[in-house]
């Protein structure tokens, strides 16, 4: 859910959006968010799939740090999603496991 | 590769480095400011709530406003600014490898001063790696940044400044804080910002635990528990609540990375959230001509980032002859009594003999190189 | 346990022994500044946002804000100052019945004028219903509002805020 507003910073601007596919389902993005906040609005919370265990991950750090909300970006693998801002077209697929890039050509 | 030249490379644009910058640009030194994020001001931007301390450090202004006014200065200093920049080593001789624009740079400063920040510690319990479980730092970023709330209902772990700031926040941004729960059995922040959660109907469970979160793709629910002496969970005291977001604000960590490359000696101080670089009054590592301010150097809050961040600018343009002994010697009298005011009192208490330590570590280690 | 150390809420002890709190025969006469401020943490604005001098912290600024009850004319440029919301302007001269306080409040929606709002406690508990006399909300407060509230005489020592008002109810529907 979107904080438009608050009462001590302005009203959100929300007058620029991109579209953003995740999994192939369009998703409505705001003009320089990242991914990880676009996704979150969306109401998707599971990013990613550990490698043994395949148990999903979220976010956590919200800033680069932890690595948690890594996924398949326009075919790259493991990129921040929380770092990496949106593009309209932009394709943002669940990782499952460590990510490779040949995963990509098997898509 | 290119090669880059300047009087002054500082790694970190949050209120550590932008305040080092701005000091050493102003003194007439060539200064590089170096981030990995799209954004400049760190921390700081989200930082909503009005600071504290004295008229000098701004207090009663709201944080992200100190950033902006910050960052004007900056602009106008002359100190450049390298964005969605990644600093990825640091050579003994303290250049830097660096990625700007998805070109391959080495960067050669007189002075390196590293201003990286800190990272937020996690806590496991069963279910704590489920979607949903997140740094108290990370809900704050996504609510005053990204404008998204990370969830309707909330737990907050952890009482420290931290903890209570954020739950506040997250009311603001139209979010429940359904408890905030402490392990020890008192409140570690402060009792102001504690009141205001308080105010608003929170409860504070102190003593208490997470004994797990339920929910098998994502958050449903959380359990606490209360504890005895040594944490030990005491059976039959558990509690749950219908949550989708549970938030930890269990501490931070500097983050070191880079300074371990270069060769620094460090010190390990609880206090500080770790290991953490041995320093001078200026500021200045083991290592000849590599600076380190604000968190990275142990953790505070941003306001002692700034000043360390100032105290380091203004040495470095000292040792680079842009300031004469005796404007430096006025400006750092300045600046470290500000410090020492932010580090006073029963909350200071703690970082004041941290400090302390890691300044007399310095010493010890000077004493003996010089042996 | 009580205490704010414990509760986040300060005792009634606490409460008594704090300079920033005023008598009863002063806040008997008219509007005053009560600092609820008990803990030793290093901030200051206060002090300085005062223009009748009337809050003292001095050099060391972990000191507790000292309030001068007599130099004090409850203006409430403090109120929306305080880093730490700590600070409400009382006002039991009001009338025979009904006590006045103003309270610096952060959220969203904000009542208005004339609003039956639920009055809360320190902890947040509804202790009566309190009336809205005024919402200001001034460029120098940096984004806080401060609210005026009438609530009966006997609550104005327990009534510290008001309860939130629910999300994306619009501004002034709250209860006439």
């Amino acid at each position: 859910m979107r904080v438009v507003e608050h009462p001590i910073l302005d009203q959100l601007d929300t007058s620029g959006t991109v579209t953003i596919y995740y999994n192939d389902q369009p998703i409505e993005a705001l003009e320089g968010e990242p991914i990880a906040s676009a996704l979150m609005n969306a109401g998707i919370r599971a990013f990613r799939t550990t490698a043994k265990r395949h148990e999903p991950r979220g976010i956590f750090c919200a800033i680069g740090r932890c690595t948690d909300c890594m996924m398949i970006v326009d075919g790259v693998p493991n990129t921040r999603t929380c770092v990496t801002v949106v593009r309209d077209g932009m394709h943002v697929r669940t990782q499952d496991g460590l990510g490779s890039f040949e995963r990509q050509g098997a898509e | 590769m290119k090669t880059i030249q300047t009087d002054v490379a500082i790694v970190g644009a949050g209120s550590a480095g932008l305040s080092a910058a701005y000091q050493a640009a102003t003194a007439g030194a060539d200064v590089l400011v170096i981030d990995e994020n799209r954004l400049p001001g760190g921390q700081l931007f989200k930082q909503i709530h009005k600071f504290f301390g004295s008229r000098e450090h701004q207090a009663g202004t709201r944080g992200y406003r100190i950033g902006q006014e910050l960052l004007s200065r900056v602009e106008k200093s002359g100190a450049r600014v390298w964005l969605n920049t990644l600093v990825y080593g640091m050579e003994k001789d303290c250049s830097l490898g660096v990625i700007h624009n998805g070109e391959h740079y080495v960067v050669r400063a007189k002075k390196v001063i590293v201003a990286a920040g800190a990272k937020e510690n996690y806590m496991a319990f069963p279910g704590s790696t489920l979607p949903g479980v997140m740094g108290a730092g990370a809900a704050q970023t996504m609510i005053n940044v990204n404008r998204v709330l990370p969830g309707e209902r909330i737990l907050m772990l952890g009482s420290g400044n931290v903890g209570l700031i954020v739950s506040y926040q997250l009311m603001q941004a139209g979010a429940e804080v359904v408890a905030l729960v402490e392990g020890a059995p008192r409140i570690g922040g402060y009792g102001v910002h504690a009141g205001k959660i308080r105010r608003a109907g929170v409860p504070i469970y102190t003593s208490h635990t997470i004994k797990r979160v339920l929910g098998t793709n994502a958050v449903e629910g959380v359990e606490i528990v209360e504890v005895g002496p040594g944490f030990v969970p005491i059976p039959g005291t558990e509690k749950k609540f219908d949550v989708d977001t549970v938030c930890l604000a269990v501490g931070l960590n500097p983050m070191t990375e880079l300074i371990w490359m270069a060769g620094c000696a460090f010190c390990f101080l609880p206090a500080f959230g770790g290991h953490v670089p041995l320093h001078d009054s200026n500021m200045e590592t083991t290592v000849s001509g590599l600076y380190v301010a604000g968190d990275v150097t142990g953790v505070e809050e941003a306001s002692s980032a700034m000043e360390e961040g100032n105290l380091a600018g203004v040495a470095a343009a000292e040792s680079l002859g842009l300031l004469s002994p005796e404007q430096a010697a006025e400006k750092k009298a300045e600046i470290t009594a500000r410090l020492n005011t932010l580090r006073s009192g029963m909350f200071g208490e703690r970082r004041r003999t941290a400090k302390e330590q890691q300044l007399n570590s310095m010493k010890h280690y000077r004493a003996k190189e010089a042996e | 346990m009580e205490g704010v150390i414990y509760t986040g809420i300060p005792s009634a002890e606490e409460l008594a022994g704090c300079p920033g709190v005023p008598s009863e025969a002063r806040m008997k006469r008219g509007r005053v500044a009560c600092i609820e401020c008990v803990q030793e943490i290093p901030c200051n604005p206060c002090e300085g946002i005062c223009k009748f001098g009337a809050i003292t912290v001095g050099e060391q600024i972990t000191n507790l804000p000292c309030l001068n009850e007599e130099k004090c004319t409850g203006c409430g440029l403090c109120v929306a100052n305080c880093p730490g919301l700590a600070i409400t302007i009382l006002d039991q001269s009001y009338s025979e019945t009904e006590a006045t306080i103003d309270f610096p409040f952060e959220y969203l929606p904000l009542p208005e004028a004339g609003d039956r709002v639920e009055a809360v406690s320190r902890s947040g508990e509804t202790v009566c219903q309190g009336r809205i006399l005024r919402v200001t909300k001034l460029p120098a407060y940096a984004g806080t509002a401060v609210i005026r509230m009438a609530v009966p005489q006997e609550y104005i020592d327990t009534v510290r805020s008001m309860k939130r008002l629910p999300r994306g109810q619009k501004k002034g529907s709250a209860t006439k």
